[in-house]
Formats: structure tokens, sequence, C-alpha cells
């Protein structure tokens, strides 16, 4: 229905695409709202392709979102981005990581990864920012807060202020010590600044 | 995982369906709960063990699993006992004469059925069993309902001494939503009370037991009549009605907020005159279940005019994008079309092993022998059929490789009389239902040559722990199965039983094809952890040397997944033909070292990653 927010997370399998979309989760039910959460998974811990999908509002009824009624798209990686764009409503925008992980089918060249899967979204007409979290999360000296960087991409385009969701992942660190509490809010603001500038730089 | 269990009376929890029958458990007085891993249902009883004041296992397998929960229940404790779907078919010889007997504490067997295939050898609707062993079927609809359900259970399973079967699927089982948890309640176990006419069933004593399940039908299906979790929300629009169970409930509610539903949570057996009263309201009944037509069967068998599968799929799960259309057309109205992007054409991307996994060596090895049948099994290993190894010819059930291996053998036509067969079969596989097909092959003078690979761990439901790696459910110290010794046993002979290292690629390909050229049963054990548990040691990483590197391709075969290609090109060799070179780097911030990529490389490009600074890393990582 509508008056749910549908927020469509997607990626592979390892990448930490169910942890988003946990604590993005958390930070609408911290608002009060009902919220559900589900993934097409598969067998994701090899691999595979995963979309994980976030429904919340007032009440919450069937988990899936439907094709084409996603509010916001977050890509995790650049191709899995554009397989997943029809699931976008219209005027839906997409966050996405230029970050490219090519799988095996393609190394062994029974497949070709696409060339510039930018390109092809903002063919299909759908709104896009593209970042590069890998190295955003490298330069903060820590691959692993890629996730992190994601989160903060999301942040300012959610029917909520972006501190909710900071608090939400900030707390997921707090008992590994303040460094990390430190890292990670870093790396939130470093994925905001980059969805700023990258909007920006399109305007 | 870890942090459900604090939370405290009255709170509202994000959980899983897994999670909140787990709650659930915990809080009814459960004593005992077991289980085999199986994708959707593992996290039931990975969260239970986190709980105190029960006992939990992982079993064997789904038959011992609930034989377990049944000498529980027997002894007058609460027990609960999970599986997938395929996991009942195991246990089902266990069902079918524990609905005779019934149950002393209560017993509720949680089935979830991976509708969609997600993780699965076929598609199965548990609610057959239901019918078919005459117990009742719960199904809940999401997180909270499948808590209050698990609980509700208990207490119809006591008050008419039967199992209950709460059926989930994996929009259930894996879906997280807001559960307000109770507490514990403390269960008091009466104890064991000798009572051979019910608990021994031989023909005299189960003949009499058959007239009591019957008389228990009928009770059920009154206690369905008037049970809270069938209700009729009455809607403004009367065109359509609808009756629906589990998780197609919700697409209902959100496909058509105006309808009239009847929403069956107790849904075997079937309450008719509820259906009959909701039929009354509207003009047409549309039934919506997953997958098979089971209520819509029954009610049609009672003469109720309802649509069901005529117009609705037959597999896979239900969803309001198929739900609308389909009743768009038959009120003949415009199907609603979806103003949205065509789905773009991108490349598959198949689940694949892991950086580093054990059975790359073996199915790089099995990939270059030729003339082998090789006979699956299900885990991690089925994945090699797919690419690059292409190394596996059959994935039926739990255990099938062992005796489909021997079908092969005996029933060999003439094509195959110079094939050599092999079956593959994983550690934990083998325990659950290989055994007893390997002591079936020796016994009958098999020639097979087994691949047994142990990594000590139940690989892609999590890596969970077996007997096979000597760790209990508490990751506490437990008696190791040996497996060369448990293969002897069964009449292996010594001869015929290697342990090799899989990383070891030339000793293990001297090894597969010695034995497959021996006429005799003959198990190859590999002995190295899945990376994935805390047994794998990393080691240190590798790199191309970009010069070095002659684009043969040797490595891309061995099937790792840090191994990526630079650059493409065509060579002609001097004999004409013309040869598709393929220039490699690896991912060295994923690479843990075993070398296999490092054996087959004949230039010697591969050597030990050396890194530079940071800022050229960054170079290397970003490259397509």
């Amino acid at each position: 229905m509508s008056e749910n927010t549908n927020i469509l997370v997607v990626g592979i399998g390892g990448q930490g695409v169910m942890t988003a979309t946990e604590i993005l989760a958390e930070a609408a039910i911290a608002l009060g709202h009902d919220a559900k959460k589900t993934e097409v998974a598969g067998m994701a811990q090899r691999g595979g392709v995963v979309s994980s999908h976030l429904r919340f509002g007032k009440k919450v009824l069937s988990p899936q979102i439907t094709p084409g009624t996603a509010d916001v798209l977050l890509g995790f990686e650049s191709a899995e981005a554009m397989r997943w764009q029809h699931m976008l409503k219209p005027g839906g925008i997409t966050l996405m990581n230029t970050a490219k992980l090519v799988p095996p089918v393609v190394e062994l060249g029974l497949f070709d990864y696409p060339e510039d899967p930018l390109a092809e979204i903002r063919k299909c007409g759908n709104k896009v920012v593209a970042f590069d979290a890998t190295t955003i999360a490298q330069n903060l000296g820590d691959i692993r807060l890629g996730n992190t960087v994601m989160l903060g991409a999301i942040a300012d385009q959610l029917p909520f202020g972006a501190e909710v969701l900071l608090d939400c992942v900030l707390k997921r660190f707090q008992r590994k010590g303040e460094k990390l509490v430190e890292l990670n809010r870093r790396a939130f603001e470093a994925g905001r600044a980059a969805v700023g500038a990258a909007e920006a730089a399109v305007a | 995982m870890a942090a459900v269990m604090p939370a405290p009376a009255a709170s509202r929890v994000l959980m899983s369906g897994n999670e909140a029958v787990a709650r659930a458990v915990w809080e009814s007085g459960v004593k005992v709960a077991a289980a085999y891993p199986g994708t959707p249902s593992t996290e039931m009883l990975e969260v239970i063990s986190t709980y105190p004041d029960l006992y939990a296992e992982w079993s064997v397998n789904e038959k011992v699993s609930l034989e377990v929960a049944i000498g529980a229940a027997y002894a007058g404790s609460r027990s609960f006992c999970c599986m997938k779907h395929v996991g009942m078919n195991v246990a089902s010889d266990a069902l079918m004469t524990l609905t005779l007997t019934g149950v002393v504490g209560g017993l509720v067997i949680a089935i979830a059925d991976d509708v969609g295939l997600s993780s699965s050898q076929n598609e199965q609707d548990s609610r057959y069993w239901g019918r078919f062993a005459h117990v009742p079927v719960f199904e809940p609809a999401d997180s909270q309902e499948a808590y209050e359900m698990t609980k509700l259970a208990y207490e119809l399973s006591e008050k008419f001494q039967v199992p209950v079967i709460l059926r989930m699927t994996t929009r259930i089982n894996h879906v997280k939503s807001l559960v307000t948890v109770g507490e514990r309640n403390e269960y008091v176990g009466a104890g064991f009370k000798k009572e051979p006419a019910r608990f021994v069933m031989v023909p005299g004593n189960a003949g009499k037991r058959i007239p009591l399940m019957f008389q228990r039908d009928i009770a059920l299906r009154a206690e369905a009549e008037k049970s809270a979790l069938n209700f009729i929300e009455p809607g403004s629009d009367k065109r359509v009605g609808f009756i629906a169970s589990g998780p197609a409930y919700m697409h209902v509610k959100e496909s058509f907020p105006n309808a009239p539903v009847l929403k069956l949570g107790f849904s075997c057996p079937v309450p008719f005159e509820k259906c009959r009263e909701l039929a009354a309201m509207v003009e047409q009944v549309v039934i919506v279940e997953e997958v098979e037509p089971l209520i819509e069967t029954e009610l049609k068998a009672q003469g109720l005019k309802v649509i069901g599968k005529e117009i609705l799929p037959l597999q896979g799960e239900l969803s309001p994008n198929v739900l609308k259309p389909a009743i768009a057309k038959l009120l003949g109205e415009p199907v609603p079309v979806m103003d949205s992007v065509v789905p773009m054409k991108v490349f598959p991307r198949p689940p694949t092993m892991c950086v580093a996994c054990p059975h790359l060596g073996v199915y790089y090895t099995l990939s270059q022998v030729r003339n082998l049948n090789i006979s699956g099994d299900i885990g991690c290993y089925t994945l090699g059929a797919g690419h690059p190894w292409n190394a596996l010819d059959t994935c039926v059930s739990m255990g099938a490789s062992m005796g489909v291996a021997l079908g092969m053998d005996k029933g060999r036509g003439e094509a195959d009389k110079d094939k050599r067969i092999v079956a593959v079969i994983g550690d934990s596989t083998f325990l659950h239902m290989g055994m007893q097909g390997l002591l079936d092959m020796v016994y009958n003078k098999g020639n097979v040559t087994v691949l047994l690979l142990d990594n000590r761990a139940v690989g892609m439901t999590g890596g969970q722990d077996n007997p096979g790696n000597g760790r209990d459910i508490y990751g506490d110290d437990s008696p190791r199965v040996d497996f060369a010794k448990l293969v002897s046993a069964l009449g292996v002979k010594e001869e015929r039983i290697h342990k090799v290292n899989p990383y070891e690629l030339p000793v293990l390909f001297k090894t597969i094809r010695d034995e497959v050229k021996v006429p005799d049963v003959s198990v190859i054990i590999t002995d190295q952890p899945c990376v994935l548990i805390k047994d794998y040691h990393k080691l240190k990483p590798f790199e191309v040397i970009e010069d070095k590197c002659t684009g043969c391709g040797n490595c891309i075969d061995v099937g790792c997944p840090a191994i990526h290609v630079t650059r493409r090109a065509k060579e002609v060799k001097p004999s004409g033909r013309e040869v598709d070179l393929a220039f490699v780097r690896i991912e060295s911030s994923v690479c843990t070292g075993c070398t296999l990529c490092v054996q087959p490389c004949a230039p010697g490009a591969i050597v030990h990653y050396a890194p530079v600074s940071p800022i050229q890393l960054v170079t290397k990582g970003c490259s397509a």
C-alpha cells in the first residue's frame, strides 16, 4: 500500500546486505513504525544474488515489495543495482556503489559484465546517484566500513532524520569500543557526503 | 541471534519466524528440542540452543530428531522438533505411528516448506502430512502468529494427546517482523507411565488405536470450527470472498483490503462450516493457498463452489502481483499494469563455492579425469554440477549418491561399460543417510569410488556442528566420528580407504585415477575444514605477476572466486589452432593462500602477495 515506505537493498551474499536492511528496520521501529524485512537470498552465503526488502509504515501486511513500488533502491554492487531497476516506482531513486564484483561465470567467458551499469540505469530514466563506497571505506582504513558508508548514503532519502539511522548504526558498535564507533560515524557521514556531492554534480 | 533471549516479557522485538518460534518454545516450558539443519528451518534450533533451562541437540537426521522428541513427549515433557520440508519425508516413518500412540507431554513439529525453492531439491506441501497422519496443522502468517500459534499448539497437543504440525514457509521462517514476547512458564512433566497397549505398537495394539484416531479427527474438526485461529473478516466488496492460510493471507489483505476473508490459522482438519459461512456471504469464493490445492479439493468434495488453482499458480510463492491480475481477470476487469521499467538483462549470478573451499580441489580434479559418471548428494558440493567443473551428474535426496551410484554400476548399459562410477558425499550427509547406502554397496559388491568430503561442518546451512567434528550444538566437546574406522567397519577393505588432503592436487589426482580403476568399493576421504568455520586457518595470500601470466587459464578452471580476468586475447598455435587466452589477477584481499591455483600454474606466475602501499591496493581492488 502506498502509505508504506518500500526500501530495496541489493547486492551479493557476504556483502552485508541483510545486516544493512536490518539496521534500517531498527531505525523505522525506533520511530514507532510497523516493519517487515524479507530476503530473496537463496544460497546467499555462496556469492549469489541477494535482494532484501524492507517495508515500514503504520501497518505492513505483505512483506514483499512488488515490482514498480520501491521508493529507494540501495545497490551494494553495480550490476545488481541494474538487475533490480524494475522494482522501483516511477520517480524512485537508486543509490549505488560503483564497485563491480565479477562472478566466476563472467570470468569463464560465459556471460558479459555490463560495460557501464550506471549509464544503463540512466538510460531507462530512473534517478540514480553513484559513488565509490568501497574506496571511501578503504580510505577510512577498513573495507568493512563499506556497509556503514552505504547506510550513510541512504540516510537523507528516508522519511525520517539521518540521526535516527546513525544512532542505530552506532549502537551496533558500542560494545566494541569508542574507536570503532568513531570510525563508523565517519563512514556514515562520508556516505552522506558522497551522495550529496554526486547530486550536486548532477545538478 | 544472541540478542533475542534477554528480551523481557511484553517487549516488542524484531524477530524472524524462526526466532519467534524459538522464543515460544522456550516460554512454553519445553524440555527437549531436536533437529537436523535444513534451510529455511535451521535458525529455530540454533536460537533455541541459546535459551537456558532446556536441552537442545543437532540430531544426525530428521527421523532421529523426531524420535528424540517422541521419547521426551512419552516421558511427559514438552518437546519440539523442526525440519525443512524434505526432512519430514525422512521422519515420516515415525510420524505415521506416533499418530496412533499420541503424546503425553505436548509435541510440536515445525516444518519449513521452501516454497519457491530458494535452497532445495524440490517443492513440497507439508500440509499433506496433516491429512496423511491425521494430525492438526497450524499455519502462521507472520512472526507474531508463529509465536502465538506455537504456544497454542502445545495446549492443543496436550488436550487431544496429538502431535501438532506448525507449517511454515520461507516467507515466515526468514521474514523479520515485530513480536510481543511473554514469560516462560515451567511445565512439569508427569514422567513416563508404562502403558504397553498404547506405546507398544504391535498389530494387536495398533489396530485398537486406529478407531481412536478417527474419533480424534472428528473432535479436532469441531475444535477447528470454534478456534479463534479461524476467523471471518467481513468486507464491503462481496463480489469475491477469500479463504486464505499462511503468508497468502497477508497478500490477500494487501491486494483486496475490502474483500471478506476467512483466515485459516488452524487449517487441518478444515472447518467446513466456517467455509460455508463465508461462501454464504459472497458471490464467489477464491481459495488462496501455497502451494497445492488442499483446502480447495476438500471444499470441492464437500460440494462447495470454490475457485482456486484454476486461476492461481500450482508452483512457487504467491504475492500481490500474482493475485491482483488473476482476480481482475476473474471479475472481467482490466488487468492492472505496473508503470515501471522492463527488467534489464544482467548475467546470472549463481551461488558458487567459497574462496579456498576444500571442495574446489576435488571438483577441479574430477573435471580433469575422463570417463566418469558422478552421482552427487545434497550440500555445498552439489555446486560441483556448475561451472567450471561440470563434475556432478545427479542430485536426488540426502544420501542418494550411494544407492544411485550402485544402481548406475549394476544397471550399466553397453554404452557405459567402460565408465567409472564415482559417488560424492559430504560428512554430514554421509552420517545423515549415506552410511546405509555405503553398507549396501559393500554388501552387494559394487564397483564404486566414493569421495567422502569431510569438511567438519554442515556447510550449506551455515557450518553447524555434527558428529564428524566432535562438537555438539553448544560447541562443547563430544565424541568425534572416525570416518576411516567407520567405513572400515562397514566392510570397505583397508587398502581401499585413503585419507587425502584436498589441497594436494597431485596426490588427489593420483588417488582418484588409481581407485576408479579398481573394481571394488573404494573410499577417498578428504580432511580439510570448511573455510567458514573456526577450524579453518588462513594462510598468506597470493598475487599474480602480470608479466609472467601466459593467459593459459588453468587457474580459472579451479573455480576459485578470487581469480579475475584482466584481459582476453587470441593466440594461433604452431598447429594452426586458435586458442583463447585469459590473463588474470588474484583479489589478494580475499585470498587465503590455499595454493589450489598455484599448482596448475605452469609459468609460476602466482607468488605470495607483497603489498606495496595502500593507494595501489585501492586501484587493484577496483578494476572490473
